[in-house]
């Protein structure tokens, strides 16, 4: 039984150690937007954050996550109440199949949260590690331009320290 | 699978849901013989090129049904691939039936529900599906109204339509739902349709947002791969190590006692797992793949000399075009051969399907892009009737191609089968969909045209030699489970697929006007490699060919490209479509090559009777490493009627970024006995650091005109902008792909 924080929730895990956070997201928690690509951290599908890092769930194992925070795409917001760069894909209407999407997504909110001015070389290198098989990519970069101004004027509306 | 035969076709699961019973009870009742109620097709006389498919079955509540409650569904044969046509369908209906879109619900590709639309493939969707739900919407809104001019008792001509509710000027009304109990629906569609007209239409010609956006960037479920079924077991096939290979022994008796480990299905070659957890799943395995002991066989070419065996293969020839006519004696001439290696579809999620045999009556979700086709290979590998298999499709990762999904189908039913009762989510590896994936065929081509001393083209000769490009099912033995399993299934003898679509011909015939063309297609039978759909099929190659030849021949004319293409075209709207990419881009005042940059121009229209699509590019080669970089594409589409111009930009961007990933990168590879690409380290695409830097697409929309698909539309003219701009950039004309800096000679190389 492992304790494992997901969105700000904890979870008593019954999975083997050495299983993928991957499996344990999809299985245990039935949440869907982690995605098996390859299982083997070529194409970024599974992508997720923990403690602030985009990580690859796929080969990551939930022994190394005891006591960090994973936040999954469902963390960020809801189609009723979508997070800036929730909002920003459904804009630029940055999806074909939309299978890559999710990975893409959360390196992206991390490059965002480090970094919430970045250049469009910045988001080209940070996305790196991710393949789209539809060609959505240039959507993709519009879209996380267009999730940094939605953040910096969400940010200039509720400047921090406010509720 | 010798309880009763259940028919599942769609009108008895029907029967009894709304107000349109009715009819459905007056109406024959289906048979498992005669599963979908298809009508005679002599006393059909609406043709596919003018209603679409109504021309497969012409009954309007076929495609639409109202209920009393006033709720409409849409009945599409076609599948949601990620192209955006789940939007797209709902727009042309709800502007027909003049109800807002949120009022309509979409079934798409269930062998229980929906028409038999053949394949989603071809960008055929909005030609075939779109036009059928066009008219059957149109005219189902007629024959309402004219219930309601009866019901009311005032002519037809003083009745308003607005939000599903038929008004007249001094404003009684009846709602469609109020109407439908006594207006009969089943009816066949008539030849002629009341469209709106284009002024009225709220929801076509606009960019409507898609509706299946804000699930998948919010980890809504989305995709087959996140169904989870009640007591759902996970499983996981063990493929052989290469095509020929043979099991010599196995021992199973470890593996079943894996943690978690419910069932080894072992049926011939075919071996699979089934356990409670996923990951136990993928252990296990793993431990079955390393218990299997395989002796195998080389069947393989010779991958360093593919173009050779390629054209040394057996061949049946087909002359596609013999024409001559009088014209100007050639003075300049010029050769080319072209080659291409099998490519793969490389979605980024492995095929995955879900099954459950339960009352005699296997269903299978799949992402399949034929529900009827896979239902009838499964049934078939099954060897039960069809009416015992329902195919629902569910979208998954896409690829736009015929790739593993039907396999993980076919493998999917045949654990289910063993496990009667118990629903089976099975995915593939990694691995096993590059490995096992029907990739697309190697060809080569080959050209030789005459010019005249006006430098227009007099004579014109094209060969291609290429495998079928379609060995989807059909037959059971297209499923790798009917060929691995104990009483194995052979797979059906290839065939080519007919002009005007084509297969390996696909655009091989040039749409220029040339006095004189020969036009020979080799087509191969044998198929040492695994191959079928893969988008565009043979355009993509054919159209490379044609248009990098087109630029040589204007080189050697000393003619600009576009003008020379220009000088060869009569097609107005072929025109058209030059001119505006042409001029988007700036063609004109375009800078000349230097320092490694370069510019090129391609264009085609899809099987010389889809979309038109011309693109204009702008590249960067960096002289020490030979690496392209894409400063720009400017794209020009004319799809007809442009139902969403946006769903259609998003396509053409990614049909170029796509392309650009085949045409640069990727080779499928082996050796003499297994395929070796088998992840993205060894079949590497496109990646961020070579995404063009802008990419511009312009919508030529013609209201009014019939809808031409344009999913496939920018592969072939994407090919050869590429080659094009490298040998405006280099001076180097590449002609074997994938265009790979290391057969830049050279400063440009490493």
């Amino acid at each position: 039984m492992m304790k494992l924080n997901v969105n700000g929730a904890d979870h008593s895990i019954e999975a083997d150690p050495d299983t993928p956070l991957l499996y344990v997201l999809r299985d245990d928690l039935q949440m869907n937007a982690a995605k098996y690509g390859c299982g083997l951290g070529q194409c970024g599908a599974c992508t997720v954050i923990v403690d602030g890092e985009a990580i690859f769930s796929c080969i990551t194992p939930l022994m190394l996550l005891e006591g960090r925070k994973v936040t999954t795409l469902e963390g960020l917001g809801t189609i009723a109440k979508p997070s800036p760069i929730q909002q920003a894909f459904m804009e630029e209407q940055a999806a074909q199949c939309g299978y890559c999407i999710a990975g893409m997504m959360m390196r992206a909110q991390a490059l965002l949260d480090r970094n919430p001015k970045p250049t469009d070389d910045d988001i080209r290198q940070t996305l790196q590690p991710h393949l789209c098989r539809c060609g959505t990519h240039m959507r993709i970069l519009k879209a996380v331009h267009r999730a940094a101004e939605l953040m910096q004027s969400a940010g200039k509306a509720a400047p921090k320290g406010a509720i | 699978m010798n309880s009763p035969i259940t028919d599942v076709s769609r009108r008895s699961l029907l029967t009894g849901t709304g107000a349109l019973i009715v009819s459905f009870s007056l109406a024959p009742s289906a048979s498992a013989q005669a599963p979908a109620a298809v009508p005679d097709p002599t006393a059909n006389p609406l043709t596919m090129k003018v209603h679409g498919s109504l021309s497969v079955d012409p009954y309007l509540d076929s495609w639409i049904k109202i209920d009393a409650s006033g709720s409409v569904t849409i009945f599409s044969g076609k599948a949601e691939l990620g192209q955006g046509i789940s939007t797209a369908l709902l727009q042309v209906a709800a502007d027909e039936l003049g109800l807002p879109m949120d009022r309509l619900t979409l079934v798409t590709a269930d062998t229980g529900r929906t028409v038999n639309e053949g394949y989603t493939s071809g960008s055929h969707s909005m030609q075939d599906s779109g036009t059928a739900i066009r008219i059957a919407a149109a005219q189902m809104r007629d024959l309402l109204i004219a219930s309601a001019a009866r019901q009311l008792n005032v002519p037809v001509c003083e009745l308003v339509v607005s939000n599903g509710t038929i008004a007249t000027k001094d404003g009684t009304s009846v709602a469609y739902g109020a109407l439908v109990g006594t207006t009969d629906l089943h009816v066949q569609a008539q030849p002629v349709s009341n469209f709106r007209e284009q002024t009225a239409l709220k929801y076509m010609n606009s960019s409507v947002p898609r509706l299946d956006i804000p699930a998948k960037v919010t980890g809504g479920a989305a995709y087959i791969q996140d169904m989870r079924l009640p007591g759902m077991l996970h499983a996981r096939v063990v493929r052989p190590p290469s095509y020929k290979a043979v099991l010599k022994s196995l021992d199973t008796a470890a593996i079943e006692k894996m943690p978690g480990v419910v069932k080894v299905v072992r049926d011939g070659r075919f071996l699979a797992v089934v356990a409670k957890r996923e990951f136990q799943a993928i252990k296990a395995m793993r431990a079955l793949a390393a218990a299997a002991q395989w002796s195998e066989t080389a069947s393989l070419p010779d991958q360093t000399n593919l173009p050779a065996f390629v054209q040394a293969s057996a061949a049946k020839d087909y002359k596609i075009l013999d024409q001559h006519k009088e014209s100007n004696p050639g003075v300049t001439r010029l050769e080319a051969r072209f080659t291409r290696p099998y490519q793969a579809h490389g979605a980024i999620g492995p095929s995955c399907a879900l099954a459950q045999m339960d009352k005699g009556v296997v269903t299978v979700w799949t992402h399949t892009q034929g529900v009827y086709p896979d239902r009838a290979a499964i049934a078939g590998m099954l060897r039960v009737p069809p009416a015992q298999v329902r195919c629902i499709h569910v979208p998954g990762s896409g690829c736009y191609g015929h790739n593993g999904a039907d396999d993980a189908a076919g493998d999917a039913a045949l654990i289910a089968v063993a496990m009667p009762g118990t629903p089976i989510r099975l995915q593939w590896m990694r691995e096993q969909e590059h490995a096992w994936e029907p990739f697309g065929p190697a060809m080569v081509t080959e050209a030789r045209a005459a010019l005249d001393s006006t430098g227009k083209i007099v004579d014109w000769n094209y060969s291609v030699w290429s495998n079928t490009h379609s060995m989807r099912p059909g037959g059971p033995g297209a499923l790798l489970a009917a060929q691995h399993m104990e009483k194995s299934i052979a797979p059906p003898p290839p065939a080519p697929l007919p002009l005007p679509e084509g297969g390996g011909d696909r655009n091989a015939l040039p749409i220029y006007a040339f006095p004189n063309a020969d036009v020979m297609h080799h087509f191969l039978p044998d198929m040492p490699v695994r191959v079928s759909a893969m988008r565009g099929l043979g355009a993509y190659m054919n159209v490379f060919t044609i248009e990098s030849f087109m630029d040589e021949l204007a080189h050697a004319a000393k003619i600009d490209p576009v003008a020379f293409r220009l000088a060869h075209l009569d097609d107005p709207r072929a025109i058209d479509c030059v001119k505006l990419a042409a001029d988007k881009f700036g063609w004109d005042k375009r800078a000349k090559s230097a320092n490694g940059r370069g510019t090129g121009f391609a264009f085609a229209r899809y099987k010389n009777l889809a979309a038109y699509c011309a693109i204009a590019m702008e590249i960067e080669i960096e002289a020490e490493t030979g690496a392209i970089r894409i400063l720009r594409a400017v794209a020009a589409v004319d799809a007809g009627q442009a139902v969403n111009p946006d769903g259609i930009r998003n396509q053409i961007e990614g049909a170029i970024l796509q392309s650009a990933s085949w045409t640069l990168f990727e080779n499928v590879s082996f050796d003499d006995t297994r395929i070796s690409s088998i992840d993205w380290s060894t079949y590497p695409i496109m990646r961020f650091n070579s995404v063009p830097m802008q990419v511009d697409v312009h919508v030529i929309n013609r209201p009014g005109t019939p809808f031409l698909g344009a999913g496939e539309a920018g592969q072939g003219p994407t090919a050869a902008v590429l080659a094009n701009a490298i040998a405006d950039a280099t001076g180097q004309r590449l002609r074997e792909l994938p265009l790979t800096p290391a057969k830049l000679k050279g400063a440009f190389r490493i």
